[in-house]
């Protein structure tokens, strides 16, 4: 099955939210929308409750780091159908320092998987009920997979391998 | 004598794990206890984080293949499956029909691997050591079998961007065959162990409740998701590679309880096992890889005799292949749920970016849910019938 412009993942979206939607991007078979930030918890719970779109499972929500460009980051939330068996993708683009709105009073799934884009990235999810890191320690410096971040590391006593901090 | 009135029990945190043997690899439990009975558990996971979409960013697209395998290292192939068809989607890249059969009978055998040993492991947990002896003897099988596909046992590198690294050899067929044919019998025999075990229903039955609407809720996929009652299998729902040409089914249980989540997965071995036979059985003549002399590797003995091979074979090492610019999401049903890479490429040699989507990961989630309120021994089970590996949930 091959997903056109006119699949009621984009109609129905664009009809709604036409204001809010920044960009429409569909390629293989994946449907992306670029969405504005203050918009995403509309959304969300339009595409969950909608009888025709069913959206009710968040497989994934991660993070983009386009350093050096602006708005530096992207976060990507990955939607799924189980009834209608579609999947979606949104996205927001934020500046380093912007937090984005927590989606975890629409899925809990979103809990863990807003504390690794935290944990990796650095970016704050608002409303998030324990936004803590879950991969790193606690006492971690920086966030590992942005890219001015070294790939072996800060040096340290642990670490003599690593680059040295500037 | 104590006086009545001093005997409170007080709250206590209880630390489980990392080093705990039933804790299935190196998962902490924090368990808020009153007495026996958890007030709320909470998992700190990444005792094993190494970093491995960090390390995707900085390698070629095929050099990141083996890292692959060893994520959930229970089920390598379906990881290397994952991965491989995230990067084809990105290049267009339709594999032939060889190497989806190969991919399918790859992909069955691991599952069958992968729940082997949840059932063995969880029956050691809960005091059936006989289950994991029998258990690891059947996946002793699946991995001789991988070992004449590939030559490795655990971490196979087996599938590569274009198809797969080696064609089957002519006897593997018969051996494989033999194996599925054997296999729904050693099942029974676990059966016969365990599925009217007064002590196995006891610890099990009623044990770790998630409704159908909490579980989707939290993101939970695979065998987890459908024994409570929800039949959603990526196989059937967005078939990929050639499985909608195979007749099996999707089962699923009622009370979404650790019982369940066991025949689930006992029952989804036997789906398996008919899948690969009719696999075998309808394997079409061809090559294993697509003819892409720009992305796919030459064969070995083409290496040791042709000179344009040996440079194309140099060139493909060192300097690996481009990938158009965009981004894609490919997801398969791995045995422990929805297994999922989204690749950005910024139309270089090396991932722009990875994310896998481990279903490890978001399956420990319904730890605390599905221990509250219930006894310290239930946690064994719980964590068994959740099947975590941690090369998957850490990453």
């Amino acid at each position: 099955m091959t997903i056109g412009p006119d699949s009621i993942l984009v109609k129905k979206v664009k009809e709604r939210f036409a204001p809010f939607i920044l960009d429409t991007l569909i390629s293989r078979n994946e449907i992306t929308h670029l969405i504005k930030k203050d918009s995403l918890i509309d959304i969300c719970r339009f595409l969950k409750d909608d009888s025709e779109l069913q959206l009710n499972f968040l497989s994934d929500v991660l993070g983009t780091d386009y350093f050096p460009q602006k708005p530096r980051f992207e976060v990507v939330y990955h939607l799924y159908s189980i009834p209608k068996k579609h999947r979606l993708r949104l996205k927001i683009k934020i500046e380093d320092g912007e937090s984005v709105p927590s989606l975890t009073s629409i899925w809990s799934s979103a809990d863990w998987a807003e504390r690794e884009t935290y944990d990796m990235f650095g970016i704050r999810f608002d409303g998030h009920p324990n936004l803590r890191r879950i991969y790193m320690p606690e006492d971690w410096e920086g966030f590992p997979l942005r890219k001015d971040y070294p790939l072996k590391g800060y040096k340290d006593q642990y670490n003599p391998y690593g680059e040295e901090k500037k | 004598m104590a006086n009545n009135n001093e005997l409170v029990t007080k709250e206590i945190t209880l630390s489980m794990g990392p080093q705990h043997p039933s804790t299935h690899g190196v998962l902490h439990l924090l368990l808020d206890m009153k007495g026996e009975k958890i007030v709320s558990a909470y998992p700190d996971i990444g005792y094993l984080h190494r970093g491995t979409e960090k390390i995707a960013e900085n390698l070629l697209y095929h050099q990141f293949v083996p890292y692959t395998d060893r994520l959930d290292y229970m089920a390598g192939m379906s990881n290397n499956l994952a991965y491989v068809m995230a990067v084809e989607k990105l290049l267009g890249i339709e594999v032939t029909e060889r190497a989806k059969y190969i991919r399918v009978v790859a992909a069955e055998l691991s599952r069958i691997a992968g729940h082997l040993l949840c059932v063995g492991a969880w029956g050691l947990d809960l005091g059936a050591m006989t289950v994991l002896l029998y258990a690891f003897r059947e996946r002793e099988m699946v991995l001789d079998l991988f070992e004449m596909i590939c030559g490795a046992r655990m971490t196979h590198n087996y599938l590569r961007v274009g198809g797969v690294r080696y064609d089957l050899q002519p006897a593997f067929k018969e051996k494989c065959l033999e194996f599925v044919d054997l296999l729904p019998q050693r099942l029974k025999d676990y059966e016969q162990l365990l599925t009217e075990n007064r002590i196995w229903l006891k610890r099990n039955k009623g044990v770790g409740v998630i409704s159908a609407e909490d579980a989707i809720n939290l993101g939970l996929s695979g065998p987890i998701l459908r024994s409570s009652g929800v039949k959603w299998d990526i196989r059937k729902d967005e078939p990929y590679l050639v499985y909608d040409r195979f007749a099996f089914d999707i089962p699923t249980g009622e009370n979404g309880d650790c019982f369940d989540r066991y025949i689930v997965r006992m029952e989804e071995m036997r789906q398996a096992a008919k899948i690969i036979k009719q696999a075998l059985s309808q394997i079409p003549d061809g090559k294993p890889c697509v003819d892409m002399p720009e992305v796919v590797l030459p064969p070995r003995k083409d290496i040791e005799t042709n000179m344009e091979a040996l440079i194309n074979h140099f060139k493909l090492i060192s300097h690996g292949f481009k990938v158009p610019k965009g981004e894609a999401y490919a997801s398969i049903e791995s045995p422990k749920g929805e297994l999922g890479f989204y690749i950005v490429s910024d139309g270089s040699e090396r991932p722009f970016r990875v994310k896998i989507r481990a279903p490890s990961f978001v399956n420990l989630q319904a730890i605390s849910p599905m221990c509250k309120d219930r006894y310290l021994a239930d946690v064994i089970a719980v964590v068994s019938s959740l099947d975590p590996v941690f090369g998957e949930a850490d990453k």
